[in-house]
């Protein structure tokens, strides 16, 4: 099994920690005793088969699931479970929820609020969370929709817009809060195969012009070569392999990894 | 023992003449139901087979009854009919019955919606005819989709038999009612009323939302 | 009571006698409107307090509005407007209220009609897209913030077809109000029959209530389009003024009608 101290080229301060992780679904136990780190900046893909607990990850780094063993760290803060002299307890929901506004996430169906217009569903979590002006949000917001090439649909309403210009008005909306990690779930998944490029090239700027570290689940394998500093391959819960993309697609070393690949690419 | 709100000597005395009260309001549920299961599977079946000269009316008359308070069609039923029937009790059960065969045939309209398009072409390419076709696969699957709601509506019907007050049938409620006016206490009857209604219907309705759980 | 025959030997009279009566026949009207709206409005308050009480992050909370539902759906329309009229006064203090008629008949209807409307209410908040709290939480917006924001006007398109039927469901049993002499449309047409000794005043009795129930069933049809729009489901009323004239479904869904 990789481990973390293994890593020995990834520099920095861990950013994200996962730590002894357990994630059961009633009997089902999704990951068992796990442990990796991503560093600040640093771009990590997983890959695996359906069913291999990726999207479980990012999910528990959002808190959208409940960790039933172990710990999560994002910038050294414990995220729903703290150790307080030596005992596992849980993190009050005001702490969680400071914690998480660092956290970005877009997600496969992309989730905008349909009671709203491009414009209000991005300066909703800027205003009501940062607690910044409509002045400030308003331009911050415009800008991203620029970065995103939708400036010319800030007052639609979601359901107007394609499913991949809904895509890159989440990430705008992801955006717009500064996060400092940003989670991709299967973002491409959902989307018509003439609007996966759309949507590929603005989170490919986006690497380019950030720092933003990035958890990545994605099916498009080309695009995790292109991004990634770091892939990793799970199966059954575990990470089978890791390491540089170039390495993992060209000479995977696991009979696992070269199995999915062939069967992926 | 005796606060002065709460007499147990008229709670002992009018709680038989409740329980005498209660068998009209069941038989009143369990008959109405029945009116109400049978008819709306037919006006379900008519609206939507039916030719529109015919089907038309029917979804009028439907409409019509459903949207009008039950409470006017109990009295007016009432004096319309008896001259011709003479039991109180016997309008009542037909008109709750019917009133509620207009909901129940949506129920049913719904099931039968809700049966996959693909029943009927497979139906079809076995060239089953349109009898069996209704009798042996749209109806049995579309009951089982309407048995969480016909459920409710037994249930609704029963809370809603105390409307017979206006036409004097002593059922429950009106028993209660009577009791109070004779004895000035009013306090007993209604509330062991309400709570006879609590205790029937409560475990009727837990029933109900597990068979609706298991069949989702 | 003298059948279908009566009805048609004294059709001219009676229809002066109803002409005659219209002054008390439109206060009963004006009577049951009254009950209706003011007992929608508290059925509508109550609905969506204990609807999102049910839901709430505290047990206590859930369980409390749980009961307090439990017990004014389980309990009997009649039941409660017989208990406010009746056996309220007979209390001893603090209690022994004599309420007016209006009042029992508003807090009967509201309070009945309320607690099927937080079933209504909890269920459209339960049909929200599992995506829709996702993404609430992904944004680190409040509970509340969330609930009021994003929640409530999504499930507000979804719950109103159902709280369209209970409102009509609440108008039909305000007929029964009467019975605690609450002077209504019912009562004064009765009392119309009374002078005529037919049936005939119930027929009219029986078309008004169904033009009142239109009533209802259009403001409910305006609202649903609106918030329809609103989520991007649909056009906007200005392009569909043939939705207002659309028939009610029946089936009230999350926690089925009574």
């Amino acid at each position: 099994m990789p481990d973390n101290a293994d890593n020995a080229g990834q520099p920095g301060i861990p950013h994200i920690e996962f730590r002894d992780v357990v994630k059961k679904f009633g009997d089902n136990t999704v990951l068992n005793d796990l442990n990796f780190t991503v560093a600040k900046g640093e771009r990590v893909t997983l890959i695996g088969p359906s069913g291999s607990g990726k999207t479980t990850i990012l999910r528990l780094v959002m808190t959208l699931e409940e960790l039933t063993g172990g710990y999560v760290f994002v910038g050294g803060d414990p995220l729903q479970y703290e150790d307080r002299g030596g005992k596992r307890q849980r993190v009050p929901d005001k702490v969680r929820r400071r914690t998480t506004t660092q956290i970005g996430m877009v997600f496969q169906h992309f989730n905008l609020f349909p009671n709203m217009s491009v414009l209000e569903n991005i300066i909703e979590a800027p205003l009501h969370v940062m607690g910044l002006s409509k002045a400030e949000a308003i331009p911050k917001a415009e800008a991203l929709l620029e970065k995103v090439g939708m400036a010319d649909k800030r007052d639609f309403n979601p359901s107007q817009l394609s499913g991949g210009q809904q895509q890159r008005v989440a990430i705008a909306r992801a955006l717009a809060m500064d996060p400092e990690v940003l989670l991709l779930d299967e973002v491409t998944s959902a989307l018509d195969p003439e609007l996966v490029g759309e949507v590929l090239t603005v989170l490919k700027d986006i690497a380019e012009e950030t720092d933003i570290s990035m958890l990545i689940v994605t099916h498009e394998m080309q695009f995790a070569r292109d991004v990634s500093d770091r892939v990793m391959m799970f199966d059954e819960g575990r990470i089978v392999e890791e390491g540089a993309p170039e390495k993992i697609f060209s000479s995977p070393e696991s009979q696992r990894t070269q199995d999915f690949l062939r069967a992926v690419l | 023992m005796n606060p002065s709100w709460w007499d147990w000597n008229h709670a002992a005395t009018v709680f038989p003449l409740l329980l005498q009260g209660f068998k009209i309001t069941l038989l009143a549920t369990v008959l109405g139901t029945l009116i109400a299961v049978v008819l709306g599977l037919v006006v379900a079946i008519i609206r939507r087979i039916a030719p529109t000269i015919i089907r038309n009316p029917v979804t009028w008359v439907v409409e019509f009854i459903r949207m009008t308070p039950l409470v006017v069609q109990l009295v007016f039923a009432n004096l319309v009919l008896s001259p011709y029937i003479e039991s109180t009790l016997a309008i009542g059960i037909w008109v709750l019955g019917i009133h509620y065969t207009t909901y129940m045939a949506e129920v049913y309209r719904a099931g039968i919606d809700s049966v996959a398009k693909g029943q009927w072409e497979a139906a079809t390419a076995l060239s089953l005819p349109v009898a069996r076709t209704w009798r042996a696969v749209v109806i049995p699957q579309a009951i089982r989709n309407t048995l969480p709601a016909l459920g409710n509506y037994a249930i609704s019907m029963f809370k809603e038999t105390p409307f017979f007050v206006v036409i004097y049938i002593p059922e429950m409620v009106r028993v209660a009612q009577t009791y109070g006016g004779d004895t000035f206490r009013y306090t007993e009857s209604i509330t062991l009323a309400g709570l006879i209604f609590l205790v029937a219907s409560y475990p009727t309705s837990l029933l109900i939302r597990r068979l609706e759980k298991k069949l989702a | 009571m003298d059948g279908v025959i009566g009805f048609f030997e004294k059709l001219g009279p009676n229809l002066e006698i109803l002409v005659a009566r219209m002054p008390q026949i439109l206060d009963g009207i004006q009577a049951t409107v009254l009950a209706t709206a003011l007992g929608g409005l508290l059925a509508l308050v109550i609905a969506i307090v204990f609807g999102i009480a049910q839901v709430a992050k505290y047990a206590a909370v859930r369980i409390a509005a749980r009961i307090f539902v439990e017990f004014f759906r389980g309990t009997s329309l009649v039941v409660q407007l017989f208990w406010l009229a009746f056996v309220l006064p007979q209390l001893p203090y603090p209690f022994g209220w004599r309420l007016a008629p209006l009042v029992v008949a508003v807090l009967a209807l509201g309070l009945n009609y309320g607690a099927y409307g937080a079933e209504v209410v909890r269920g459209s908040i339960g049909s929200v897209p599992r995506g829709q709290y996702e993404a609430i939480s992904a944004l680190s917006l409040s509970p509340m913030r969330g609930m009021f924001r994003v929640i409530i006007p999504q499930a507000w398109a979804l719950m109103l077809p159902s709280l369209s039927n209970l409102w009509i469901q609440l108008l039909k049993g305000s007929a029964i109000v009467s019975t605690v002499l609450l002077y209504d449309l019912y009562f004064r047409v009765e009392q119309v029959r009374d002078q005529t000794g037919t049936w005939f005043a119930f027929l009219f009795a029986l078309l008004a209530y169904y033009l009142l129930a239109w009533v209802i069933v259009i403001i409910m049809n305006a609202l649903e389009v609106r918030a329809k729009h609103k989520i991007g489901r649909g056009p906007a009323l200005s392009k569909s003024w043939g939705m207002l004239f659309r028939a009610p479904g029946s089936v009230v869904k999350g926690g089925a009608l009574v």
